[in-house]
């Protein structure tokens, strides 16, 4: 079976067509089901997001309302306007503290609270996620220098 | 006195490296001065960062607190290693460490380059030039370290406390090495581009810098994942952060590019494709090493970043890789390809080496830039996280996995697949035995884990296979196969070497990811946890302390199910200086294993939370790593690729400085 040296070429770009076919498709389909967004406690109650939908919730963390019972912990998620109450089960970052920001990964609960499934850490003791900073300017609510005091 | 002297060296190289950069590019035609002059300035840009690098270390060692970097990024109790690593613990200090390993490189090829055609070393040292004046420029305009306090404080600021640790010793420079090293491959792609003149000697020259940029790229990478496990505290070895990412779609590419190299070489063909390799795999460094500065990024591995710092930042990658790219536009269409070859054959194999790697590295670029873009053009905020790049590049990679094993066994142009699979039938049997026996063993339970540990066994075996293969081991007598491996080029081991531990990595991240177990509990003193067969007793904490932090330590008793005893003990800090709290992790390895013990807040009485894990094989993947390392350094030892010796035959018959 011998081959024609344009039949050879169109066999190869058929097949580089194929794998790069195959990586958008899997980009494409990832893109829309693998990501996750990012809400506000405001955003979640505007946009009434479903239970059990993995999500992204960002605010600072309502000072006087983190209550830890062994490993046990629930605080109040707040972005000045909007409140929402969430639960994790594990060890909080070094970082974790009442009045600063905290992004944490995980879900909505059918009676309206968060369990999150991992709060995110970060390095820097003045380190706010940028998507907690851009939400609390956006509401007029950004203090930097009471942020700059509360690390201390 | 000395801080000045380190500011004014950086000044003076600077002006040497545009001086250099101006006459390299002027003069390159005919160069016989020219190249003296731009090999000399190469060596003396080397001396000048470094005595500039110097003086900021003696600032940190003698606790100058005058030296404001020096002020926010140390202490005066701090031990001698982390004042040494502080230097570059930061922004400033990390921008001078990269800029010493690029004219490093550059001092490198200005003395090992003498074998290469003068008009191509004076263009490679030209556009090294380049790189060292917009980068040392960039240091000095916009992220000057030498910059000084009056009066001098008292004490300093400590380093942060994260980043005390052996891992900032080892990580940073290993990477920046892996990073920096690939400016070697982008300056021999522009020259040729200039020139006009690429054949597979260029091929051969470039090759060695590749293969030892892509060694301690790999290194790095797998330090740096090692160091988050353990540090950071939460178990885990890669998070597909996008800093992490920022360093893998190098390596990606570096990988992608050893392998086009080979062709070129071997065959003449594929050269624009690798010289477009080399551009790109340059250019995904810069964005390594300073998108993540720029601020655009947001991750765990961020330094505090200056948003002016930012738009310089991308202002020069622009300059850089967008002028790069509009060179090899204007110039590839005169570059002649040559060598033909069949569809099946060693250059196909390599060409769908490529492929893949290309598809995979859009993959983690594009789910590393979509959230940046999204945010910028819808105002939407989303994060990209492990499940879409499991799926995508986890999906693209299994089909390299599966081809790999047969790529060595391929002739050059043209292949014979019935016969290589035939070859191949040994490592076939000895694959799906392996995984069947672990599968039964492992409770016979469908999951994509069988199927990794597949992929996994069957690069491994399959690297092995090639060597027997090779030897004829059990075809002819065992003496004569012990010969035949005598007679082996390390080649040829250094590529079994390197693909065994990719087979190797892959068992481990399988393994790992099937089987670990977890378990958080609140625990009092003298009770005992069960996790995967171990039991772990908490022996209550106690009060300790080091050099510039206090520390509450948990200890515990740890019996293993074959019934070791051993005792450990994990930290919490909290750092004198800064009152910053950091989680040591107590890891303890069990061959492969390891049992992962992380302490967390206190509770009532004298209870604590703890966390454990149990990771079976976790080792195995940054082992994995080391193994290909060391494939990349054996092929560098071989004689016929060494730096420096291109062709033996070009060698002047009289001697030779060592090298």
């Amino acid at each position: 079976m011998a081959m024609t040296r344009k039949q050879k070429r169109l066999g190869v770009i058929a097949g580089l067509g194929a794998v790069l076919a195959l990586a958008v498709g899997l980009i494409l389909f990832a893109l829309r089901d693998q990501i996750v967004f990012f809400y506000s406690p405001s955003d979640v109650h505007a946009h009434q997001v479903a239970a059990g939908h993995p999500i992204r919730l960002g605010g600072l963390v309502k000072a006087g309302s983190w209550i830890k019972t062994g490993q046990n912990n629930s605080f109040t998620v707040t972005d000045g306007t909007a409140e929402i109450s969430a639960h994790f089960n594990g060890i909080l970052p070094d970082l974790f503290r009442e009045g600063q920001g905290v992004v944490a990964e995980g879900a909505m609960a059918p009676d309206g609270s968060f369990v999150a499934s991992n709060v995110l850490a970060k390095h820097d003791e003045n380190y706010i996620p940028k998507e907690v900073v851009d939400e609390l300017k956006k509401r007029g609510e950004w203090k930097p220098q009471q942020q700059a005091a509360g690390a201390m | 006195m000395s801080i000045e002297l380190g500011h004014f060296a950086l000044i003076l190289a600077f002006a040497l490296a545009c001086v250099s950069t101006v006459v390299g590019y002027a003069f390159w035609r005919g160069a016989g001065r020219t190249t003296q002059f731009v090999q000399q300035a190469a060596v003396m840009q080397f001396l000048l960062i470094a005595a500039a690098f110097a003086a900021l270390v003696y600032a940190f060692v003698t606790s100058d607190f005058s030296l404001k970097l020096a002020y926010d990024n140390s202490h005066s109790l701090q031990p001698l290693i982390y004042k040494i690593t502080g230097v570059w613990g930061n922004h400033e200090g990390s921008v001078l460490l990269w800029i010493l390993i690029l004219v490093g490189f550059g001092a490198a090829v200005a003395m090992f380059g003498r074998n290469l055609p003068k008009e191509l070393l004076t263009l490679v040292l030209a556009t090294q030039s380049l790189l060292v004046a917009a980068f040392s420029g960039f240091a000095l305009f916009t992220s000057n370290a030498f910059l000084r306090l009056d009066p001098p404080p008292m004490e300093g600021h400590d380093l942060n406390p994260i980043l005390q640790d052996i891992g900032l010793a080892i990580h940073p420079p290993l990477l920046y090495t892996g990073y920096v090293g690939f400016s070697i491959c982008f300056s021999f792609a522009i020259a040729a581009l200039i020139s006009g003149r690429i054949d597979a000697a260029w091929a051969r020259w470039v090759r060695p810098w590749t293969l030892l940029s892509w060694c301690f790229l790999t290194l790095g990478i797998a330090m740096g994942s090692y160091w988050a496990y353990y540090e950071l505290g939460w178990g885990g070895w890669w998070f597909w952060d996008p800093v992490e990412n920022a360093s893998f779609m190098p390596w990606l590419a570096g990988t992608a590019l050893l392998h086009s190299a080979l062709v070129m070489e071997k065959r003449n063909a594929l050269k624009i494709w690798t010289i477009f390799l080399s551009i790109i795999t340059f250019s995904l460094s810069l964005l390594g090493t300073f998108l993540v500065r720029s601020g655009v990024l947001t991750s765990v591995h961020t330094f505090a970043s200056d948003p002016t710092r930012g738009m310089v930042i991308l202002a020069l990658l622009a300059a850089f890789i967008g002028g790069a790219f509009i060179l090899f536009a204007l110039r590839a269409s005169s570059l002649r390809t040559g060598g033909l070859f069949a569809p099946i054959s060693r250059e196909g194999a390599l060409i769908l080496n490529n492929l893949f790697l290309a598809t995979g590295l859009a993959a983690v670029l594009i789910g590393t830039l979509y959230p940046l873009l999204l945010d910028a053009i819808a105002g939407k905020t989303i994060s990209v996280g492990a499940p879409f790049f499991n799926l995508t590049f986890g999906t693209l990679m299994a089909p390299l996995l599966v081809l790999i094993p047969f790529g060595p066994f391929l002739a050059w142009k043209r292949g014979d697949l019935v016969a290589v699979v035939q070859r191949l039938g040994g490592a076939v049997a000895v694959t799906l035995l392996v995984t069947l026996v672990v599968f039964i063993l492992s409770g016979a339970q469908f999951s994509l884990a069988p199927l990794g540990l597949l992929l996994g066994f069957w690069v491994g075996f399959g690297a092995i296979a090639e060597l027997v293969d090779r030897i004829k081991l059990g075809r002819i007598a065992p003496l004569e196969s012990w010969n035949r491996l005598k007679g082996l080029p390390r080649t040829a081991f250094s590529t079994a070497l390197a693909h065994f531990g990719m087979g190797f990595t892959v068992i481990g991240i399988v393994a790992t990811s099937a089987w670990q177990g977890e378990l958080i509990t609140t625990m009092a003193p003298g009770q005992t946890a069960q996790l995967s067969g171990y039991s772990v007793v908490f022996n209550g904490t106690t009060d300790a302390g080091g050099p510039n932090y206090d520390a509450q330590r948990a200890s515990f008793t740890i019996t293993d199910p074959h019934g070791g005893v051993r005792q450990s003990a994990a930290e919490r800090r909290t750092f004198t200086a800064s009152r910053q709290q950091t989680t040591e992790a107590d890891i303890q390895t069990y061959g492969l294993s390891q049992l992962y013990l992380q302490l967390g807040e206190a509770g009532d009485g004298n209870t604590s939370v703890v966390r454990l894990w149990y990771k079976p094989f976790v080792t195995m993947i940054w082992l994995g790593a080391v193994i290909m390392a060391l494939g990349g350094f054996l092929s560098l030892s071989d004689r016929r690729l060494r730096v420096g010796a291109p062709k033996r035959k070009a060698r002047q018959p009289m001697a030779e400085p060592a090298e």
